[in-house]
């Protein structure tokens, strides 16, 4: 009964999108705004509800196991941990796209209440666009993958779960990369809504903008719990791979980071509208190529997703009607947007100018590396695979400056800048830096780009804190926040990847092994029984300088699918992690260990962990400014 | 003029993008990808050896005249170890091997020749894995045949299984 209500509910939902899309129209024309708005709110504000509903009778299907359910009989299995049958509800493909669209609902639910500034035929538009985003996924939702399919005859026992994905960090990774493009996906409701009714503007950015930092906040976490999960659960060593998969994530997060900076000169300057435009239907655009190439196994990528050419396909016709819609509509239109403001180089305008250039270069840098390979296969017939050594050669000219330019940005005036003025308060930011760059040398590091990097993410930290001089408002906190965060992920990234030390060694029980200036001992190897998997775990004792510790390493092999991981087990020091991860067996009583020693790696994980957190202080701190304005402007009359 | 074109061109881009797209779903997904170093040289190179146990490879080892098998392995790769008694069945037809050790210790590498067998002529040592690359290899183990005058031949991606064994044999004698 419950999935059958469940089923129910989403094509209800449906209905109410059509609603949205068809009836607001109608209405629009035949009467006024304000019947429409009448007609739309409602719509909304239900068919958040009915998704709502929808996904968590979904979830009460896993909860209880309910194996007539098709999607519960291959995803869960009752020996699986009850949280981890919860979060089985979205780690599939069908549920994941019902986590999307309910997302979706309730977003432009909110947004339907909340967006009353830029007028009613606004927000009426602005609804319409949700109804025809969301009507795309429940067609696709209920024609090709319904989640509440049953199964005839009902089986005893499910199909298990993938064990990569019983996981803390899998299971909360994907809802967050989802909030972030469900939240870019608001933002480009909010940019063909602007086209229609040609209202860009100042007013337009200021009310788009915690959108984007909300689903941008979003995405920075996700990505960053990703790359942690990839870390330690997979046990490869690395933080990122450029992997498609990873790519795709990271494409409409450079998309959004460039358009909440250009959304701040819109609304500052009345500068970039078409820019600005673009950029909110590129930054959505990114998030449904990133699913679609995630889920049409478009590119062999080592997420390895139930691969489906037909629902890929399907996708890519949304991807056709949404985005070459919105870019045709843009064609059209953009040229009928009167030109904003024009502005100097040596301005915060001109900064975030540059700022954006920057991240669209590295943005294109990252697309064709992605896509090259299946544009070459097109072309030619040639297979090919792009690597690290693409990415880093491209990357690292890009990623300098925007890094330098990141820590000037912020002194900045609106306008224009006293260049004095400027100099005399980035002088002690320089010292900073080249005191870090000082250490770096100290402390025995040599190559130049390593010592490059150490100053400039010291260049940034010290920008980040000195720009909080004689200001206040918790918005530039925010502000300071994100980009302390992006300097501390720097400094990781240069650190690890200059100082890592790797070994493989083979040792028994009783045997020790050295690597660098750690002695590891194998203790013992014994045969462990977890809830649905059996394992083997090696102790290891190690000791450095005076501090001894233990890492467990561990080989997990789980019955219900077949299937072995590698648990990693990482000793957390304070300068870096000691990752030990354990093979096979020799046969003769002996086992490759392999050893990773990665200095200040954590800051990596950190740093996005402080970007993310910087973005909702930024939400926060213009909220709390609009309710001081609202009392202000509320009190004067009376004052 | 410029300026409506600068208005297209993000559509332009998305519609390749999408053509793109449609010919990447309408390929198959499972077709073996093979080296593009078929048919070409050997790439220059000289590997260590494992020290007065075997002696190194170098590209010229692979131009005598001679059709060499070469076999790229790991000691710390499992299918590895279940094509070491087909390798030993090819070396008993009299076939030259040579074999490349992928990112692997020379200790290591001993080890493994001693307790799985030990089927090959030189062992040359690649510690950061560089032939891979050169050979076009997709992974270990896999196998190339290289004719006398030093030209890939052929590649077999995976480990080499019994049933394989007297294809391999007919192709090493089509190319003597």
């Amino acid at each position: 009964m419950i999935p059958e209500l469940g089923h129910f509910a989403l094509w209800l939902a449906a209905a109410l999108a059509c609603a949205q899309l068809f009836g607001g129209e109608i209405t629009l024309r035949r009467q006024d705004s304000r019947r429409a708005l009448d007609l739309v709110v409602p719509a909304a504000a239900a068919q958040a509800f009915l998704c709502v509903g929808a996904f968590a009778m979904l979830i009460y299907c896993f909860a209880v196991s309910d194996f007539s359910v098709k999607l519960v009989a291959t995803n869960s299995h009752t020996m699986k941990p009850f949280g981890y049958k919860l979060t089985g509800a979205w780690a599939n493909h069908e549920g994941s796209m019902l986590l999307w669209v309910t997302v979706l609902a309730f977003f432009a639910g909110v947004a339907a209440f909340r967006a009353t500034a830029l007028g009613d035929r606004f927000r009426v538009r602005l609804m319409q666009v949700t109804g025809a985003l969301s009507l795309g996924f429940y067609s696709y939702l209920l024609i090709s993958s319904n989640p509440f399919e049953r199964l005839t005859p009902a089986p005893s026992e499910g199909n298990g779960l993938n064990p990569l994905l019983q996981d803390p960090g899998l299971a909360f990774h994907p809802p967050l990369l989802y909030l972030g493009y469900v939240g870019l996906s608001i933002a480009f409701a909010f940019a063909v809504a602007a086209l229609i009714e040609r209202q860009v503007g100042p007013l337009w950015a200021r009310t788009v903008k915690p959108w984007i930092l909300a689903a941008w906040a979003f995405l920075t976490a996700g990505i960053t719990l990703g790359s942690f999960w990839a870390y330690y659960e997979l046990g490869w060593g690395g933080w990122w791979f450029w992997d498609p998969v990873e790519n795709a994530s990271l494409m409409p997060w450079l998309a959004a980071t460039a358009l909440f900076h250009s959304t701040s000169v819109l609304a500052q300057r009345d500068a970039l509208r078409n820019w600005t435009i673009l950029l909110a239907v590129a930054a959505f655009s990114f998030s449904m190529i990133g699913t679609f190439i995630v889920r049409s196994g478009l590119l062999t990528s080592v997420h390895a997703f139930a691969v489906d050419p037909e629902r890929g396909f399907y996708l890519l016709v949304l991807l056709g009607i949404y985005v070459g819609g919105a870019l045709a509509l843009y064609a059209v239109r953009a040229g009928t947007v009167t030109a904003g403001a024009g502005f100097r180089l040596m301005s915060r305008e001109g900064a975030l100018v540059i700022n954006n250039l920057l991240l669209s270069a590295i943005l294109g840098v990252v697309f064709i590396g992605t896509m090259y390979p299946v544009g070459v296969e097109a072309i030619t017939g040639a297979r090919v695979s792009v690597g690290p050594p693409y990415f880093e050669a491209a990357l690292i000219p890009l990623i300098l400056p925007l890094l330098l330019l990141m820590a000037i940005g912020p002194f900045l005036r609106w306008k224009k800048t006293d260049s004095s003025k400027l100099k005399r308060r980035l002088f002690p930011v320089l010292i900073a830096a080249l005191a870090a760059a000082l250490i770096a040398v100290l402390f025995g590091i040599k190559s130049v780009l390593a010592i490059t990097g150490v100053g400039i993410a010291a260049w940034l930290a010290a920008a980040s804190i000195a720009m909080l001089r004689g200001r206040r408002d918790i918005s530039t906190l925010g502000t300071s926040v994100a980009h302390l965060g992006a300097a501390i992920l720097a400094l990781g990234v240069t650190v690890s990847a200059t100082g890592s030390l790797e070994r493989t060694v083979s040792i028994g029980p009783g045997e020790v092994a050295r690597m660098a200036d750690f002695k590891v001992r194998m203790d013992n190897v014994e045969p462990l029984a977890g809830p649905n998997y059996t394992s083997i775990m090696s102790t290891l004792s190690i000791s450095r300088g005076g501090t001894e510790f233990v890492l467990r390493p561990e080989r997990r092999a789980f019955v219900r699918p077949m299937q072995q991981t590698t648990e990693t087990d990482i000793a957390p020091l304070w300068n870096g992690n000691l990752y030990a991860v354990l093979g096979e067996g020799n046969g003769d009583g002996r086992w490759q260990v392999r050893l990773n020693w990665q200095p200040l790696i954590a800051l990596i994980w950190i740093g996005g962990i402080i970007t993310a957190l910087g973005g909702m202080l930024a939400i926060y701190g213009r909220a709390a400014q609009r309710r001081e304005d609202r009392r202000q402007a509320l009190g004067s009359p009376a004052a | 003029m410029m300026k409506r074109l600068a208005l297209i061109l993000p559509l332009a881009m998305f519609m390749a993008f999408v053509a793109i797209a449609v010919f990447g779903l309408g390929t198959p997904q499972t077709r073996q990808i093979e080296s593009a170093m078929i048919g070409q040289s050997v790439p220059e190179f000289e590997l260590e050896g494992l020290s007065d146990t075997k002696p190194g490879l170098a590209s010229s080892d692979l131009k005598r005249g001679t059709v060499t098998l070469v076999n790229l392995f790991g000691s710390w790769c499992l299918p590895c170890r279940i094509e070491a008694p087909q390798l030993e069945r090819l070396a008993a037809e009299g076939i030259v091997i040579h074999a490349i050790a992928i990112r692997d210790e020379p200790a290591d590498v001993e080890g493994f020749l001693t307790q799985y067998g030990d089927p090959f002529t030189r062992v040359g040592l690649d510690p950061r894995g560089r032939m891979q690359i050169e050979l076009g290899a997709t992974g270990v183990p896999e196998t190339y045949l290289i004719d006398g005058s030093g030209i890939i031949r052929r590649q077999w991606i995976g480990e080499v299984r019994q049933e394989q064994v007297a294809d391999i044999i007919a192709e090493v004698r089509r190319w003597q």
